[in-house]
């Protein structure tokens, strides 16, 4: 079988479009959403619907801190993001809005954990960077393979009974053994708001039959999802960074 | 961690064991059979002990992992790899030849013969790194023959594959290698440059050339590190049969700075394919070591040394691109001939540190003998060399970036692109003509099947002149 993991679409229809599309074209029986379907993008409403429609067909979906922030203003966060949170808010309805409250936290199947940021106290949203943070988010669940978001950096962290997580850069394209005698934590970049210096969509393709995971590249038209955000009178920062990766 | 004794007759995931044929300190390997595989192959199983060295069971990890990554004649063939909760094993090819140290061990090889071999395993050499493979534990024993006469490397249990995580990366506080043949860099766990790979590979050369390790077997790490400061004993001042080329490229290989070794395996084919055109320095007349104040001097920089190796073993190296310029030496081609000089420049220009390959096809005829004179005497050869020297002159090339090719084939093309993959060339840039070889077939074969960019260069009012 073959899931694709979206992370991170923060309302960025272009960049979700895409993804979907390449995903459809590769014969993907599976989607796995994991979680910040909003924020800082011109789209919100739609992104959720189409998760929304999505998970009803069976598709797999988690929150994240952007999606809790909209049910409750508490959640802290920089400026332009909460600036960027409330204008979410006056777009959203209320079904839309319940849609995301009412999602977990985290999702475990077979020996996978999804989850939106850290294992470790999910609810904190603890960013993966370093190898000591994918050490304590191993240590926080037994699955063998973690499938999260929330940095927006691609990163591949593995380890064994014996040795602490080391960390790996995924190369594009490029199918990565998740060898059966390791534990593996996946972080699998953004799809909406790439920050690793590559503008082009991000999402992960895992053969679990192969046992294998790829970090797909998707160009998408990043000039249209920025002109939006203009458009919508959203910070200029946060269409400026979607044409450079940053 | 193996479950049970394994024992002829045992079956494993479809492999029937018929015999053990090599029992070593970390793996047994076992002749196995299956019925849908019509080739001889082998299982290799690891001595696996969670009281031991947990390097054995990592090493094993990266071998398998690996060994399915790496196709080609240059490494036994992988058929499977079994799961480590049940049976952790890699089934594959068996391959029937000797291996480099049972062929040699500590015994000098002649001349012709090192050089054969070196061509060989700078072939593998560059085939592994074209897959993003680095071997890292080059050593004879790492190095087999198939009975064609290719070179194919085996053990990859110490391996990198640039693109998948680094397994043994910051896994252990030793080095990881075999101390006899391993470059600087990798005493300070330096897993990213395919020069180290070039480095052991100037070892295994130098062992062939004089039958000695050029560093001795140290014993203790402390005593490995001098190959820092150290330099070799001359190959040629043991064995004085050895020719300066082959001492200038045993001693650049193992120059501790990879800056200043060969940039590539591609490289390092090229100048031994072409020993006439190798660029002789001051390594190639070495009679000695460097004597004591020199090598005092240099041991008290090591520091400043290892520092200069690091910066250079973590900088992606550059390979020279080459750019190959196809030739026709008929008499009324002027124009066509420059412009291919023009055409070669500005694929030089556009193409920084490139190096001009410019070839000459000859076709042989069918019939009657091949003379190497012409009707008046003269060798058609040297001829030929001296018009190709002259084309180049206005590009003004140093000596080690232009090169000279004289090929004689009866199919045009098919020698072309010949060359330009054994070469990995970059760019070829062929004239055309419509009447004699480079008429429209061979230009189309080439720009057909080159396996890189081709720039097809047509005369302005080229027809006046073929035609006549």
């Amino acid at each position: 079988m073959l899931i694709a993991f979206l992370a991170d679409i923060h309302a960025n229809r272009e960049a979700m479009s895409a993804c979907l599309a390449d995903a459809e074209s590769q014969d993907v029986d599976r989607y796995v959403f994991l979680g910040d379907l909003v924020g800082y993008g011109a789209d919100p409403a739609w992104v959720v619907d189409r998760v929304a429609a999505m998970v009803a067909a069976g598709a797999v979906v988690v929150r994240g801190n952007h999606d809790a922030a909209i049910g409750d203003p508490r959640e802290g966060m920089v400026a332009e993001a909460h600036t960027a949170i409330n204008w979410t808010r006056s777009r959203l309805t209320n079904a839309q809005k319940g849609f995301l409250a009412g999602l977990p936290l985290a999702v475990e199947e077979g020996d996978r954990l999804f989850v939106h940021a850290s294992a470790c106290a999910p609810q904190t949203w603890i960013y993966l960077f370093n190898s000591r943070e994918a050490e304590q988010s191993l240590m926080a669940t037994n699955q063998r393979l973690t499938f999260c978001g929330h940095t927006h950096v691609p990163a591949l962290f593995h380890t064994t009974a014996m040795t602490p997580p080391q960390r790996h850069v995924p190369i594009a394209a490029k199918p990565t053994p998740l060898l059966a005698q390791r534990r593996w934590l996946a972080v699998l970049g953004s799809v909406g708001q790439p920050r690793d210096n590559n503008p082009a969509a991000c999402y992960g393709l895992f053969d679990d039959v192969r046992s294998t995971l790829t970090y797909v590249r998707v160009p998408y038209d990043a000039d249209l999802a920025a002109r939006k955000i203009r458009a919508a009178g959203l910070p200029e920062i946060l269409a400026a960074r979607l044409t450079l990766g940053i | 961690m193996a479950k049970a004794q394994l024992t002829v007759g045992m079956t494993i995931d479809g492999f029937l064991l018929e015999q053990r044929i090599h029992r070593g300190g970390m793996a047994d390997i076992w002749r196995v059979r299956r019925g849908d595989i019509d080739f001889p192959i082998i299982m290799k199983v690891p001595l696996l002990d969670f009281e031991g060295d947990i390097s054995v069971l990592v090493g094993f990890e990266v071998e398998q992992m690996i060994m399915a990554e790496v196709n080609g004649p240059h490494v036994p063939r992988w058929i499977a790899n079994g799961e480590f909760a049940v049976q952790p094993y890699i089934v594959m090819e068996y391959i029937d030849g000797p291996t480099l140290l049972k062929m040699w061990a500590d015994r000098a090889a002649p001349v012709d013969e090192i050089v054969h071999i070196g061509i060989e395993v700078a072939a593998a050499l560059a085939d592994l790194h074209q897959q993003h493979v680095l071997h890292f534990d080059l050593k004879p024993a790492n190095v087999m023959f198939r009975p064609t006469g290719e070179a194919v490397l085996i053990d990859f249990g110490l391996s990198r594959h640039e693109q998948l995580p680094d397994l043994l990366d910051e896994q252990f506080h030793r080095p990881t290698g075999t101390p006899d043949y391993m470059a600087p860099e990798q005493l300070f766990r330096v897993r990213s440059d395919k020069r180290s790979d070039i480095y052991a590979f100037g070892a295994v050369l130098y062992q062939l050339a004089t039958g000695q390790l050029p560093f001795g077997r140290p014993a203790r790490m402390r005593k490995v590190r001098r190959r820092v400061w150290r330099d070799p004993v001359p190959p040629r001042t043991l064995r004085p049969v050895t020719p300066p080329v082959l001492q200038e490229i045993i001693l650049r290989c193992l120059e501790p700075l990879p800056d200043a070794r060969y940039q590539s395996a591609t490289d390092l084919l090229f100048e031994l394919r072409h020993l006439d055109l190798v660029e002789l320095t001051e390594r190639a007349q070495r009679t000695q070591q460097s004597d004591f104040r020199t090598a005092l001097g240099r041991r008290l920089r090591a520091p400043r040394t290892i520092r200069t190796i690091l910066a250079s073993a973590t900088r992606p190296p550059v390979r020279p691109p080459i750019i190959l310029a196809v030739f026709d030496l008929r008499a009324g081609l002027e124009d066509l001939r420059q412009a291919l000089l023009e055409a070669a420049a500005s694929a030089l220009a556009n193409t920084p540190g490139a190096r001009l390959a410019c070839v000459n096809i000859m076709p042989t005829s069918l019939i009657g003998l091949d003379e190497n004179v012409d009707a008046a005497g003269e060798n058609i050869h040297v001829q030929k060399l001296a018009d190709l020297r002259i084309w180049a002159q206005p590009l003004q090339l140093p000596r080690g970036k232009i090169s000279y090719h004289l090929l004689e084939s009866r199919n045009v093309a098919a020698a072309i692109l010949e060359f330009a993959r054994s070469n990995t060339v970059d760019h070829i840039v062929i004239g055309a003509t419509r009447t004699g070889p480079f008429a429209g077939k061979v230009v189309a074969q080439v720009t057909a099947e080159a396996p890189c960019s081709v720039t097809v260069v047509r005369a302005g009012d080229e027809g006046s002149h073929s035609l006549r």
